[in-house]
């Protein structure tokens, strides 16, 4: 499991229908792979496509060509081309992602959201409750909010919460888009620590991170995505 | 390199549905449909009014003969049996059974002169149930699971509100353990607030019971919500299909393109 992940020749573009057909390139011949224990950070300037390629390998966006290859369940699968069931199981098992927004789900407690990935995992709902708290405590969350639905929690709050939803699995591959975006100094070191013990356990990390300080804390490689710019065709 | 996607062997879908098609004389209403439905999987349906989407819920529900195409249905003992080559006594007991069928009217699919609690007791007796107390007991865990209080058992649906009356028929479909239910726009027409309540018990009960569950509607935050996979269809035809996010985040067909950039932003 060195290499979980291996991305190969990917290249994405946009067809918008609705502005008469205009074709935008977003990526082109994405190659890389991730190692297991390390956090790779995607770099470049917004627009490069960094969302994009992270969104690809958790298969919420359709790939053009190329493969992007995952180690799930002892077997090979190519998320580019996956049955939608079969990338439910990846999800459920593999990749983890941590996304930049919360998408909250009417009535359901914050610590809930938190633990409904061990549970639809299959854990026991006390555990998973248990195992949900104490990372909530760990992002300093106040207590008083953990049995209410996030939905009217700040950007801060929220985030954090989309956080703990993301790290209290054991995936072995972990996916976060600007984690730390709207966090403060102390829950910023907490996700940098947080993001330590996953690549202690042996997990392969591929983050975007805006502050300068996180990603100087966690990166083993940056893979810059200005060379995955498309090429322009000559006329 | 070679790739195998992974298929384990307990992996066997429920429902198979083969080049359907349904015309009414020159019209049509659904036009060569195929998919397949496994065990767990919520699966919606979308679309605008006309395009063929309620007509092809009720071909593969047994409701409407497909002038065209099979629809074949793997049986708790396993065997796969083709519904339109099934005895209408057969199809019955299957949709009394091991199907659900949630109407968008609560009334077309309740009985409204009978209480609450034959509502529901009424399915378990189609299962063989005879047990006067048993089957009380258990249409009263049922309308709590659904958040209606059992000092209403003995009212009838028509003292219900609209929400209340849509849960009661959820529960009356649910209390013979279905592997299967249809599921015709069932939050179309309530109030917002009480469609938020009704779709997260669906999406609880669905997670918690292991349903399959096929869900027609044109809410496309309902189908987010709800379904773990999605069909757009357009003039009868399916044309587009994946995973929810994927076809709600990177819509690739013109049309799903405007369904999506049409939903209203809070």
């Amino acid at each position: 499991m060195a290499t979980p992940l291996v991305v190969s020749e990917v290249a994405k573009g946009f067809t918008m229908h609705l502005r008469g057909g205009l074709k935008l390139p977003v990526v082109d011949d994405v190659s890389f792979s991730l190692r297991a224990g390390e956090c790779a950070v995607l770099g470049g300037p917004s627009g490069a496509g960094k969302s994009s390629i992270l969104k690809m390998l958790y298969g919420n966006y359709s790939v053009d060509t190329g493969q992007i290859i995952v180690q799930h369940r002892g077997m090979l699968v190519d998320i580019a081309r996956a049955a939608p069931r079969v990338v439910l199981s990846v999800r459920r098992e593999t990749i983890g992602y941590v996304s930049q927004f919360l998408r909250t789900v009417p009535r359901v407690s914050a610590l809930d959201v938190v633990a409904e990935p061990l549970t639809t995992a299959g854990a026991d709902r006390e555990a998973a409750r248990d195992s949900a708290a104490a990372l909530l405590a760990r992002l300093n969350l106040p207590k008083t909010l953990w049995s209410l639905p996030p939905a009217t929690f700040s950007g801060g709050e929220q985030q954090r919460v989309n956080i703990a939803r993301g790290f209290i699995t054991s995936h072995p591959i972990l996916l976060l888009d600007e984690p730390t975006a709207s966090l403060d100094a102390v829950n910023r070191q907490v996700v940098i620590d947080l993001i330590a013990e996953k690549k202690q356990a042996g997990v392969a990390l591929l983050g975007i991170f805006h502050d300068q300080d996180v990603r100087e804390a966690v990166a083993d490689a940056v893979i810059d995505v200005t060379r995955f710019a498309p090429k322009k065709v000559a006329a | 390199m070679s790739v195998t996607v992974s298929s384990p062997a307990d992996d066997t879908p429920l429902l198979r549905v083969s080049s359907v098609s349904k015309s009414y004389g020159a019209r049509t209403g659904c036009e060569d449909v195929s998919f397949e439905l496994w065990p767990g999987e919520v699966l919606a349906v979308v679309g605008e009014s006309g395009s063929g989407k309620t007509t092809l819920l009720n071909c593969i529900s047994s409701r409407l003969m497909p002038t065209s195409g099979t629809v074949s249905y793997r049986m708790r003992d396993h065997t796969w049996r083709e519904l339109y080559r099934m005895s209408e006594a057969e199809r019955r007991f299957l949709m009394r059974t091991d199907w659900g069928f949630v109407h968008q009217n609560p009334a077309d699919g309740l009985r409204m002169t009978v209480s609450a609690g034959a509502n529901v007791g009424e399915r378990l007796m189609a299962v063989g149930d005879r047990h006067y107390g048993n089957i009380r007991s258990t249409a009263i865990d049922w309308l709590g699971r659904v958040e209606i209080g059992a000092d209403r058992i003995d009212d009838e649906p028509r003292a219900f509100s609209g929400g209340m009356r849509q849960r009661l028929q959820i529960a009356r479909n649910l209390v013979t353990s279905p592997r299967l239910v249809f599921m015709d726009e069932p939050t179309g027409g309530l109030d917002v607030s009480v469609q938020a309540r009704l779709l997260d018990l669906l999406r609880g009960l669905v997670a918690d019971l292991g349903l399959a569950a096929i869900v027609v509607t044109h809410d496309l935050a309902v189908a987010r919500l709800l379904s773990h996979r999605m069909m757009v269809m357009k003039d009868g035809r399916v044309i587009e299909t994946g995973l929810t996010d994927r076809v709600l985040d990177d819509p690739r067909e013109a049309y799903t393109q405007l369904l999506v950039s049409s939903i209203l932003q809070v």
